[in-house]
C-alpha cells in the first residue's frame, strides 16, 4: 500500500497535504483499495463554503459500498476537483495526485496535529487488518 | 442460452390480438396529442408466452433453490398464502368500498395488528408502511414529532451502530437528524463507552438491530436501552432480524419504543420483485398516538350475537399518512395466514429452527472460512470470503462460484465492518440435506480457491450469463426500455 511521507492521515482514511494554511484533501490508497472500483463521487460542498471539522466533504460509492469523506479541520473551501464527477476512477488510479478532492484554507491549522503521519497511519492500517 | 429482448424479437406488423371491426366512428385526435414515435414491440401471442416462459426459467427463486441471502430471511413462502390472498371475497374488494362492505378485510387487519402487538410486546401497530425502510422512516418521524411535542426540539442526534443496515442512517438523515455512528466492541456488541459518550441533551434516539447484522444478539441490549432512555432518547428496533426471536424474546419487553416488522421476511410474504414488501410499525403505549394513519380499530363492540364493527382511526398526534389507502393489504392476508397456520408454538419453533440451522451450517464451514466473530450465532452468521494466503480471491469470486453449484450467493460485502463479508442466513425452512449439500459446496470452493483460483475468478461458468462488468454497469447507466438507435 502506498503511504507517501509528508502527508497527514486521519483515522477515517482522508489524507491532507499542507502548504502554508492551504490544505489539499483526498482519500488514502488504503481507502480506495478497501472500497475497490469507485463508480461515483459526489462532493457536497462548493468553493466559498465555510466548513467544520467532521462535516461531510463527499460521498464515494464503489461496486461494494458507499462511504462518507469528512473534513479533518475547520476552514473555507477554495476549490473542488470538478473532474472527479466524470472520472471517479481517478480515485482508484491516483489517490494522492489527480484524485484530490478539494483545497481549503484552514482557519486553525493546529487541528491537523491530531492526525497521523505516514508511519503511524501504516501501523494503524496493519492493526485494522488484524 | 441468452434470451433476446422483446424488442429484438419484434417484427413489424406482427400481432397477437385481432380486434373486431370498430362499431363506433373513428375519431382523429387533435394534432399534438398523438405520439408517432411510441415504440411498442410487435409479436404474436405465442412469441410473448415463449419469451416470458424462457425468462422465468432463467430466473432464480426460492421455489427453485436454496437462497441463503443474509439479512433477507429468504424462507419458503407457503402456497396457502397465495390461495388465501386469491379468495374472491378478498381479491375482488376495492379500497374505496364503504367499510360496512369490507368488514372481513378489516377483521383480518385488526387481528394481524393484535398478533404483531403480542409477538413484539408493543402496544399498538399500524399496518400501512410499504416496506422495512418506510417503517424506519415512520420510526424516525415519530421520534422527531415526539421530541417536538415534548418541547425538546434540540434533540437532533440519532445514534446508529456501525453494523446497521444502510437504511437506518438514510431514513434518519431524511427526517432531518444528525447521524452519529457507534462502533462495535470486540464481541460484536454496541460499544458501551462510545454510547455513553454520546448520551447528552442532543440525543433524540438510537436505532438498533437485534440480533444485529453480524447475526449476534447484543449481550448488553438492556444496558444500551437503559442508557438511551436515561439520556431522554427513544430506541427504535429494526425488525429485519425478528425471525430469530419469535416466541423467545419480545422487543417491547426489552424496552424498545418503536419497531418495524418485515412481513416479507419474518412472515413469509413474497420478497423483492415478487412483493410488494410490507413494513408494519409497532410502538409503546406512550407513542401510540403518533402512529401513521389509519389504524384499524373496533368502532362498535360486538356481543354474542353481533360481531364487532371495524373501522379506521387517526391517532391524535399522527405523523400523517405514509401510503395511499391502507398499505399492502394482499401482504396482510398472507402474513395473517402464516401466523394463523403456525400459532404460538409454531412461531417459537420457527425461531428455534432458524437459529439451529444457522449454527449447524456455521459449524460445518468454520474450518474452511474465518468467522468474523466466533460466537454462537442467531439466525445468520458472517464469514470472511477471503484468505490471507490467497490474496487474489475475494468474497465476490466465492459468490460467483456458488452460482455454478446452483445456489444463490449469500449477501456479500455487508456488514461493512467485516473484511470481505459473506453473510449467510439459511432460515428454518431448509432441511439438513440442503444445508449439508451447501456446506459441501462451500468446502469444495475453499479447496478450489487454493488449487485452481482461476476457476473462481472467472466464475460463474454454468449460468446463462457469465461474470457481469459491475463497474461498467454502475458507471454507464442505460435506463431505457429499448436499445437506442
Amino acid at each position: 500500500m502506498n503511504t507517501p511521507k509528508g502527508l497527514k492521515y486521519a483515522k477515517t482514511d482522508e489524507w491532507v497535504k499542507l502548504d502554508g494554511d492551504v490544505a489539499t484533501i483526498g482519500i488514502s490508497d488504503y481507502a480506495q483499495d478497501q472500497l475497490s472500483d469507485i463508480v461515483y463521487v459526489e462532493i457536497v460542498v462548493e468553493a466559498g463554503d465555510s466548513v467544520s471539522k467532521g462535516d461531510t466533504i463527499a460521498t464515494v460509492e464503489s461496486v461494494k459500498a458507499a462511504a462518507d469523506v469528512n473534513f479533518p479541520a475547520d476552514g473555507e473551501i477554495l476549490e473542488i476537483n470538478e473532474a472527479l464527477a466524470e472520472t471517479p476512477e481517478t480515485l482508484n488510479s491516483d489517490p494522492y495526485g489527480e484524485g484530490w478532492l478539494l483545497k481549503m484554507k484552514l482557519s486553525n491549522p493546529a487541528q491537523l496535529d491530531a492526525l497521523m503521519d505516514a508511519d503511524a497511519y501504516e501501523a494503524y492500517n496493519e492493526s485494522r487488518e488484524g | 442460452m441468452i434470451e433476446p429482448t422483446i424488442y429484438e424479437l419484434s417484427q413489424p406488423g406482427r400481432k397477437g390480438v385481432a380486434f373486431p371491426e370498430s362499431d363506433v366512428p373513428a375519431y382523429d385526435l387533435p394534432a399534438g396529442f398523438a405520439r408517432e414515435a411510441l415504440k411498442l414491440p410487435e409479436l404474436s401471442e405465442q412469441d410473448v408466452v415463449r419469451h416470458f416462459t424462457h425468462l422465468s426459467q432463467l430466473n432464480y427463486s426460492i421455489d427453485g433453490g436454496f437462497y441463503p441471502l443474509g439479512s433477507c430471511t429468504m424462507k419458503y413462502n407457503p402456497k396457502i398464502n397465495e390461495e388465501m390472498a386469491r379468495l374472491p371475497g378478498l381479491a375482488n374488494t376495492h379500497p374505496l368500498q364503504p367499510i360496512e362492505t369490507v368488514q372481513g378485510n378489516l377483521y383480518i387487519m385488526y387481528q394481524l395488528q393484535e398478533w404483531l402487538q403480542e409477538i413484539s410486546g408493543l402496544n399498538r401497530v399500524c399496518l400501512s408502511p410499504a416496506a422495512g425502510a418506510q417503517g424506519e422512516l415512520v420510526g424516525a418521524l415519530i421520534i422527531k414529532k415526539y421530541h417536538e411535542i415534548n418541547n425538546a426540539p434540540l434533540r437532533t442526534k440519532i445514534l446508529i451502530p456501525d453494523s446497521a443496515h444502510g437504511t437506518n442512517p438514510a431514513t434518519s438523515a431524511m427526517s432531518g437528524f444528525k447521524v452519529v455512528s457507534l462502533p462495535s466492541d470486540a464481541r460484536g456488541n454496541v460499544d458501551l463507552e462510545a454510547l455513553k459518550a454520546e448520551c447528552d441533551e442532543t440525543l433524540a434516539g438510537l436505532m438498533l438491530t437485534n440480533p444485529n447484522t453480524l447475526g449476534l444478539f447484543d449481550e448488553n441490549v438492556l444496558e444500551v436501552i437503559q442508557l438511551v432512555h436515561e439520556a431522554g432518547g427513544l430506541v427504535y428496533g429494526d425488525g429485519a432480524n425478528l425471525n430469530a426471536l419469535l416466541g423467545v424474546v419480545r422487543p417491547g419487553d426489552l424496552g424498545f419504543d418503536i419497531m418495524h416488522f418485515n412481513l416479507h421476511k419474518t412472515f413469509s410474504t413474497p420478497h423483492g420483485g415478487g412483493g410488494p414488501g410490507s413494513g408494519p410499525v409497532g410502538v409503546s403505549e406512550a407513542l401510540a398516538e403518533f402512529l401513521p394513519s389509519p389504524v384499524v380499530t373496533i368502532i362498535e363492540k360486538g356481543d354474542e350475537e353481533t360481531p364487532p364493527f371495524f373501522g379506521f382511526y387517526t391517532p391524535q398526534h399522527t405523523i400523517g399518512r405514509m401510503k395511499a389507502f391502507y398499505g399492502h393489504f394482499g401482504m396482510h392476508i398472507r402474513a395473517y395466514t402464516y401466523i394463523a397456520m403456525h400459532g404460538p408454538a409454531g412461531l417459537l419453533d420457527i425461531a428455534q429452527k432458524a437459529v439451529l440451522n444457522a449454527n449447524y451450517l456455521m459449524a460445518q464451514i468454520k474450518e474452511d472460512y474465518t468467522l468474523a466473530y466466533d460466537r454462537t450465532c442467531m439466525h445468520e452468521f458472517v464469514v470472511e470470503g477471503a484468505w490471507e494466503d490467497i490474496p487474489d480471491i475475494h468474497a465476490l469470486d466465492i459468490s460467483k462460484r456458488l452460482m455454478d453449484y446452483g445456489y444463490h450467493p449469500p449477501t456479500n460485502y455487508f456488514p461493512l465492518i467485516v473484511h470481505e463479508a459473506l453473510m449467510i442466513e439459511p432460515t428454518e425452512t431448509e432441511s439438513k440435506q440442503t444445508l449439508d449439500a451447501f456446506a459441501k459446496a462451500m468446502k469444495a470452493i475453499a479447496k478450489e480457491a487454493r488449487e485452481d483460483p482461476d476457476l473462481l475468478q472467472t466464475a460463474p461458468h454454468n449460468t446463462p450469463i457469465r461474470r457481469c462488468d459491475e463497474v461498467k454497469a454502475a458507471r454507464d447507466l442505460v435506463l431505457c426500455c429499448w436499445i437506442p438507435e
